[in-house]
């Protein structure tokens, strides 16, 4: 018989160091850790690589802005899944659909009454000065006030296995097509690890959006048409525009395929125009409607504003969501949730200084080795400062932007992310990850059992951004 | 109901087809050329590919002379070149793209691979020994995505606009063939020389006709058969009648199921271009001028799809339907070329 050596199966020679790690330390997975702990990892990297060729043959892309020669790049997709047992799951879905329940009503109150502003409980400027405020949303009407229909939270562990948000994405968040793709990946080159686990199924995902976008159709169309609007195929999550409208069984439409006339929205076809009522849109705000935010906008359609504020066609994710997924509001998100339903945030924040505030400033720059200092109008992980990684010439190059211009910037402590075992150039090794599940709205809240798993395939790295060299797993939610 | 189709789709559809037909065609005359049309007089004329795609300027702007390393890396391998076989697929590929919401995954992941293939092609395999069965591959490539589409291309207004694109431009590669050849068929038409049975040979065999017109035809292989065979012939999968015929076909599916209102010039057009290419005798063709002809034919196509443009891509009007108070061939050409 074939003697067992170490190195001869998947998690033999994994040690996670001083991290929590997803897997070792979730009793929930000893029936996973067993099957992977019989596999021998050649077995295992033969399957792996097979998977990425598949990826490779679908030409699943992602467009990264910083790498103007590179159009066309696959999200690394790594094969070892990340798990969370149904208990961990229960709390981040009652934790997600708080937090979006609490979004809604505050953008409910800030484009209508402003009761959180006069009480007090945010700074006025913060909101009304925001370059994410939309004045023109002020008193329209939102079906079911669900401004929100698609949110993605970021999710982190720190040292002690505590979930915190990191981010709420309120805006037009990405990255749901990888979970669908992951697990159909996973489950057809490592089918024998998922039987009868009790695996959850992210299959729903498209009839619930289709669903949710017809709950905010304008009441008056009986069979509402749904499309997805898209800047385009140059566009970084373009694959994802393709799935999802596959999923949704909805056309993909650019602003060039859209035409507004006496406030109504139609799209262009072969047999003339045919009336649009609900629009699942993948462009921001400014890009929306050239007529009322950016007058230089090719994606968007002339005149796509008038017929929204004349409820002749609804539009998901609501103008104006971005004043409330802010990293600077996000600070405020305990206390908002507090405001709003008199409970305590189920999953917690991570502790954040707003630099706006002197004594905020005062204490990051005397902490700025120890701290992450972020742009709060970025994302994707540009303009991050990592304390305790950072050279001392990138520390002074922070300091003079935090003090030139602080009211751009949020500290929060470096917090060391829990990580999963990650296949690295044929070796097992730890790796840190984030999680971000997704929340669809309509007349309720569901949140997909399941989210994106990113994993920082860098050593030691804490970004998991795509644009920042990170990939993805499956991530498995149990019954 | 059916499910409306955005008129741009439908321009993607159109063109994406034609794009595949054409590289496969591509590929066809080039293997031709490299295979075949050496026999006996042993020298190629390369330069008869750069002028059967009107290419003649272009090419001369990059390439001093036409030998063959040159003609078939502008036409196999060169990305700047709009009508390189690379080119096609890139184009394809990049419509494919557009089109990912409603072609088939297969569809996509076909094109994906070859378009990757294309990339990927080395300076050895452009050379003698390794061009034929490269160009193999590549019109296999195509013939693969054709296949694939056949058997997982949902069946409604956009598999219509696929098979308008597929037959028009197959029509018209058919056209552009038979022209590479005509001065040869046409100067020796008497002379039944060894070396022009071989040209005439090759054109069936860059068609994939040879066998088809052999039973059709056991002795006596004359020039203007072949050219009757590739015009005429209704049932050769790739003659210029059936082509048409089959764009015709896909013309009337599309308006009668789907209550199109736009196109009816298309329709008469089309109808009127079946009937010429139904009655004329190759004699009547060969006394006018089979280039003539092929001219003719090759700017119906041109003035079809730009109706098509007009009717259902949102495109503006074309001016006059040229057909429009035409009488039959010949004052039609004079009426189109005046036009252009």
């Amino acid at each position: 018989m074939h003697k067992r050596q170490m190195g001869d199966f998947v998690l033999d020679r994994y040690d996670p160091g001083g991290f929590y790690c997803e897997m070792l330390r979730c009793p929930a997975t000893a029936e996973i850790r067993d099957r992977l702990g019989r596999m021998a990892i050649d077995e295992f990297k033969r399957r792996a690589h097979g998977a990425e060729e598949a990826l490779y043959r679908l030409g699943i892309t992602f467009t990264v802005y910083s790498d103007s020669q590179a159009i066309d790049r696959i999200l690394p997709f790594d094969a070892i899944p990340r798990v969370l047992p149904a208990d961990e799951w229960d709390r981040i879905e009652r934790g997600v659909i708080q937090r979006v329940t609490a979004l809604n009503l505050l953008l409910d109150d800030l484009y209508h009454e402003q009761k959180i502003l006069k009480d007090g409980l945010l700074p006025e400027d913060l909101i009304l000065e925001n370059p994410n405020w939309r004045p023109a949303m002020r008193g329209v009407k939102i079906p079911h006030k669900a401004y929100v229909n698609i949110c993605g939270t970021d999710i982190i562990r720190d040292e002690k296995g505590v979930f915190r948000v990191l981010e709420d994405n309120a805006r037009t968040p990405s990255g749901v097509s990888y979970v669908i793709e992951n697990r159909h990946m996973m489950l057809r080159s490592f089918p024998d690890l998922a039987d009868e686990i009790g695996l959850r199924s992210v299959e729903d995902y498209g009839i619930r959006l289709v669903g949710a976008m017809r709950e905010i159709a304008p009441p008056a169309r009986d069979d509402p048409v749904i499309v997805l609007l898209s800047p385009g195929t140059y566009n970084s999550a373009y694959f994802e525009h393709v799935f999802l409208a596959r999923e949704m069984g909805v056309p993909l439409v650019e602003g060039r395929d859209l035409v507004v006339d006496n406030d109504r929205v139609y799209m262009r076809t072969t047999a003339g125009r045919a009336r649009v009522d609900v629009i699942y849109r993948r462009i921001n705000d400014d890009f929306l409607d050239p007529e009322v935010f950016r007058p230089d906008s090719m994606l968007g359609v002339k005149g796509l504003m008038r017929a929204y504020f004349a409820g002749n066609v609804a539009l998901a994710n609501a103008v104006g969501t971005g004043v409330a997924d802010d990293k600077a509001v996000y600070a405020y998100m305990p206390r908002i949730i507090r405001y709003y339903l008199d409970e305590d945030a189920i999953i917690e924040n991570v502790e954040t200084h707003i630099c706006r505030e002197k004594a905020s400033l005062a204490y990051t720059l005397d902490n700025l080795d120890r701290l992450v200092v972020k742009p709060v109008g970025e994302a994707g992980g540009y303009g991050i400062t990592i304390g305790p990684r950072a050279t001392r010439a990138e520390l002074d190059e922070c300091r003079a932007k935090l003090i030139d211009d602080p009211a751009n910037y949020i500290s929060q402590p470096c917090i060391n992310l829990s990580v999963s075992p990650t296949l690295i150039d044929g070796r097992v090794e730890p790796r840190h990850v984030d999680f971000r599940p997704f929340a669809i709205t309509g007349e309720n809240t569901w949140v997909l059992p399941g989210g994106l798993t990113r994993v920082a395939l860098r050593k030691g790295s804490l970004v998991v951004n795509s644009s920042q060299g990170g990939g993805s797993k499956d991530t498995w939610v149990l019954e | 109901m059916s499910n409306p189709l955005l008129a741009r789709y439908a321009e993607c559809i159109f063109w994406l087809a034609r794009q595949v037909e054409r590289a496969e065609n591509l590929a066809r005359i080039i293997e031709v050329h490299e295979t075949y049309a050496r026999n006996r007089s042993g020298n190629r004329d390369w330069s008869s590919i750069v002028q059967l795609n009107a290419d003649e300027e272009a090419f001369s702007e990059k390439h001093a002379a036409a030998n063959a390393r040159n003609v078939i890396r502008f036409y196999l391998t060169d990305g700047d070149n709009p009508t390189s076989i690379k080119s096609a697929i890139s184009d394809a590929r990049e419509n494919a793209r557009a089109l990912r919401p409603l072609v088939s995954t297969e569809m996509w992941v076909a094109l994906n691979v070859f378009y990757n293939r294309l990339n990927a092609i080395e300076d050895k395999e452009l050379a003698s020994g390794g061009l034929s069965p490269l160009l193999s591959e590549i019109k296999e490539g195509c013939q693969r995505f054709t296949g694939i589409t056949e058997g997982t291309f949902y069946r409604d207004q956009a598999w219509y606009f696929y098979r308008l694109g597929r037959y028009i431009e197959r029509a018209d590669q058919t056209t552009r063939l038979l022209d590479s050849k005509y001065y040869v068929l046409m100067r020796d038409a008497d002379v039944a020389s060894l070396v022009n049975t071989g040209q005439w040979l090759a054109l069936l065999r860059a068609a994939s006709g040879y066998h088809a017109f052999r039973l059709l035809h056991q002795s006596d292989l004359t020039p203007w058969r072949v050219a009757a065979f590739l015009l005429f012939n209704e049932s050769f999968p790739r003659s210029v009648f059936l082509c048409v015929k089959e764009v015709d076909a896909a013309f009337t599916g599309l308006k009668s199921r789907y209550n199109l209102r736009g196109g009816n010039d298309v329709a008469e057009g089309l109808d009127q271009l079946r009937s010429i290419l139904g009655t004329r005798s190759i004699d009547e063709v060969l006394t006018s001028g089979l280039h003539e002809f092929i001219d003719f034919i090759q700017r119906y196509l041109s003035a079809i799809t730009d109706r098509l443009g007009a009717a259902f891509f949102g495109h503006p009007p074309v001016e006059r339907p040229a057909w429009q108070d035409a009488e039959l061939w010949p004052p039609f050409s004079a009426d189109l070329q005046t036009q252009a």
